[in-house]
């Protein structure tokens, strides 16, 4: 995509030339009227009138909240889901940039701008929830902090975290827009975003656990206990990457001449790698949860119908992923460990669920179920950040970067150690 | 920017955990005050609280105190009749409601609305401070501050905070224990709308006194414990019953800790990973950079 390649000495004529080649880069690739898009569309287009609706009326004009259920499936799903699936960019910055593991260099870029959306997004889905949006800046300028507040932390973590991915992913950015000097002084802020960033991710995925301490007797005792800030934090790791592993299978299908070479070649290596990964953190999780499991007492709940479902978690999607993980690295088989990321998957969503919706008051009187225009605002926020994913992958280079040449990087260190 | 809004986060919540531990000697709180204002959640050390003790064997249900809630804070006036056989909730519209429930000792009438605790999960739960612990006791909502998070709601065991989920403007609507009523010398106005003298006003202690005091003179007519006393860390609203607090529709599940110290552990943790994890990091990563380059001269 370095159709624009020239340096622009006169400034104001390089941003001229910029706007136009944005402008141009807006217009759509490939054909308009697809099944995907007519239906995304749709969803946005009823999305935008519920929205409407919900900020005139207010948010029980649309949504089943009641007083004793606050937060629903916005919150449950679109914030506490979403944030433990885009977890899969702390993870693979840690490996690619910390520890230093080529291998799986050709997805940071793709798992970057992944998490960069799914926080903007999803975390942007926390303003649709706020009852007075207009004072959601209190937090932030800092006239009224509630430093006692998960919440405070969570919300603030959250913008940094967002800078963080975005100054992480600005390289790819400068590449596009043809600004070499500018990416060159992007790229190395990137170790110190990735630092900040993953300090922030360790905070914020385990803070979204400790949301729901003070939710104590709320909470069936199936998923509550104090440990939760831990559960969550070591289920983001393999929630993270198992969304890494199922969006880059679909990747690879939709945008197929997207993928650059070291990519398309890796990646078999890449995906048994990140399968061995998510055994490992699986197996560890489910330790964590046997530990729990002994310390709150839950065997009491076994023979009930709750208890069934907290096996039916526990054991069929966090045991039998991990088990198809470890079969499927060991026989080198990308369709096995593609299945257990989709069991796995579940099993997170279905975790967080548990916790936030569906083990939330679970007895009173009149249970809390989602609206249909719940749901639909969900999906056309998935949908939404689905358009942004596909043109900034169909124009930046995303999918088919080279590595960028690590002699001259070594190179020009050495340089600088010298001088 | 960044880093610097990190390095203040962890000026101030250190100096707020200093402040917690700390609350016995004053220039302490006053130094901690010069890094961070002192957590509300916690009441200061030096001044007294006020409470109000209901003493539920007194109350005859007639529900003035539910149309003088109402008078003082321009809320809709409850309804003239009610169905005492379902126990009612205090709501957006209704600050207080008084329940009737049928019991071992017979039928018995009670007030609820906010108890507001000593150390409310929800003024610790606001990440805008618009729910606050007042000094004088009243745990209060500030409208300019709030932006409708509703995690008080998820965090207060007594679901006390209500929603208006049908306004675009909408409100927390709880029980205020008429703060300003209180700043200027008065009583709640519940409690001067009392014509049964079930309700009485005054310092915690006192309250706490006055309760234990009615419990030794006539004890075959109390249960032998005041409902507040340790509920939830302790609440500003005192209850005396004839029969045990459960019958009566009052929580006996919520422990006597307070609940902002189910999350004390992970706010204090808070600090120290930030502080902790970056170095690491960054060693971590010139750990590798070191083994790249020696690989590179070795090649």
């Amino acid at each position: 995509m370095n159709t624009i390649t020239s340096l622009h000495s006169d400034s104001r004529s390089g941003a001229r030339r910029f706007a136009r080649f944005f402008i141009s880069e807006l217009r759509p690739k490939g054909r308009l009227l697809t099944p995907f898009n007519l239906i995304s569309g749709a969803l946005v287009l009823t999305t935008i009138v519920l929205l409407v609706i919900r900020f005139t009326g207010g948010l029980g004009t649309i949504t089943n909240l009641s007083q004793e259920v606050p937060w629903g499936l916005w919150i449950g799903f679109d914030v506490v889901t979403g944030v433990a699936l885009a977890g899969g960019a702390y993870v693979i910055t840690f490996m690619v940039y910390i520890l230093r593991i080529e291998k799986y260099e050709p997805i940071v870029r793709v798992t970057v701008l992944n998490g960069f959306l799914a926080y903007v997004f999803y975390a942007g889905a926390l303003l649709l929830d706020l009852g007075r949006p207009w004072n959601v800046i209190n937090p932030i300028i800092g006239n009224s902090f509630g430093f006692s507040s998960v919440l405070f932390l969570v919300a603030w973590h959250f913008l940094l975290y967002m800078m963080a991915e975005l100054l992480e992913f600005s390289p790819v950015i400068a590449e596009w827009a043809g600004w070499p000097k500018m990416r060159r002084r992007l790229h190395a802020l990137t170790l110190g975003a990735v630092v900040l960033g993953i300090s922030l991710s360790i905070l914020h995925q385990s803070g979204l656990g400790a949301l729901y301490l003070m939710a104590r007797g709320k909470i069936h005792p199936l998923w509550y206990s104090e440990f939760i800030p831990v559960l969550f934090l070591v289920s983001s790791v393999f929630a993270g990457l198992s969304m890494v592993m199922i969006e880059g299978t679909i990747s690879h299908k939709v945008f197929r001449d997207r993928v650059g070479k070291p990519l398309r070649e890796g990646h078999d290596a890449i995906v048994i790698g990140l399968a061995r990964i998510c055994a490992g953190t699986m197996f560890a999780y489910l330790g964590l949860q046997v530990i729990t499991f002994v310390h709150q007492g839950r065997a009491q709940w076994m023979g009930t119908g709750w208890g069934s479902w907290y096996l039916f978690e526990i054991i069929g999607l966090t045991l039998l992923p991990a088990i198809g993980f470890v079969i499927g690295a060991q026989r080198r088989n990308p369709a096995w460990i593609r299945a257990a990321a989709v069991f796995a998957l579940l099993g997170v969503i279905i975790n967080r669920l548990n916790v936030t919706v569906i083990g939330f008051q679970s007895n009173i009187p009149v249970r809390y179920v989602p609206s249909w225009q719940e749901i639909v605002v969900t999906l056309g926020v998935i949908s939404a950040e689905i358009w942004v994913f596909r043109w900034v992958v169909n124009r930046m280079p995303v999918l088919d970067y080279h590595i960028p040449s690590r002699k001259r990087e070594s190179g020009d260190s050495r340089v600088v150690t010298a001088a | 920017m960044k880093r610097r809004d990190v390095v203040r986060t962890l000026c101030v919540l250190s100096g707020s955990a200093a402040v917690g531990r700390d609350l016995r000697g004053r220039s302490k709180v006053a130094r901690a005050a010069e890094v961070a204002p002192p957590s509300k959640t916690v009441i200061e050390p030096f001044e007294e609280p006020m409470a109000v003790l209901v003493d539920t064997t007194k109350c005859i249900g007639c529900r003035m105190c539910e149309l003088a809630c109402a008078n003082e804070n321009g809320l809709a006036e409850p309804p003239a009749k009610v169905d005492f056989s379902v126990p009612r909730k205090a709501d957006e519209t209704q600050w207080t409601v008084v329940n009737q429930y049928e019991t071992s000792k017979g039928t018995v009438s009670i007030k609820t609305q906010c108890f507001h605790c000593l150390s409310p999960a929800c003024a610790s739960a606001c990440l805008t401070k618009a729910m606050y612990k007042t000094s004088s006791g009243p745990v209060i909502w500030r409208g300019n501050k709030c932006m409708g998070c509703r995690y008080c709601m998820v965090s207060c065991p007594f679901d006390v905070p209500k929603f208006e989920y049908f306004s675009a403007n909408p409100k927390i609507q709880k029980c205020q224990m008429c703060f300003e009523r209180l700043s200027e010398g008065e009583v709640p106005a519940c409690v001067s709308g009392c014509p049964a003298g079930a309700l009485t006003f005054g310092p915690r202690s006192a309250m706490l006194e006055e309760g234990h005091k009615r419990i030794w003179s006539e004890p075959d007519e109390y249960v032998h414990s005041i409902w507040g006393e340790q509920e939830a860390g302790g609440t500003s609203w005192l209850y005396l019953s004839a029969v045990p607090f459960g019958e009566i529709g009052l929580r006996t599940d919520v422990g006597t800790e307070p609940y902002p110290a189910l999350t004390k552990e992970f706010l204090y943790a808070v600090p120290f990973v930030l502080t902790l994890v970056p170095p690491l990091l960054l060693g971590i990563s010139e750990a590798t950079k070191r083994r790249d380059a020696g690989q590179e001269e070795e090649a």
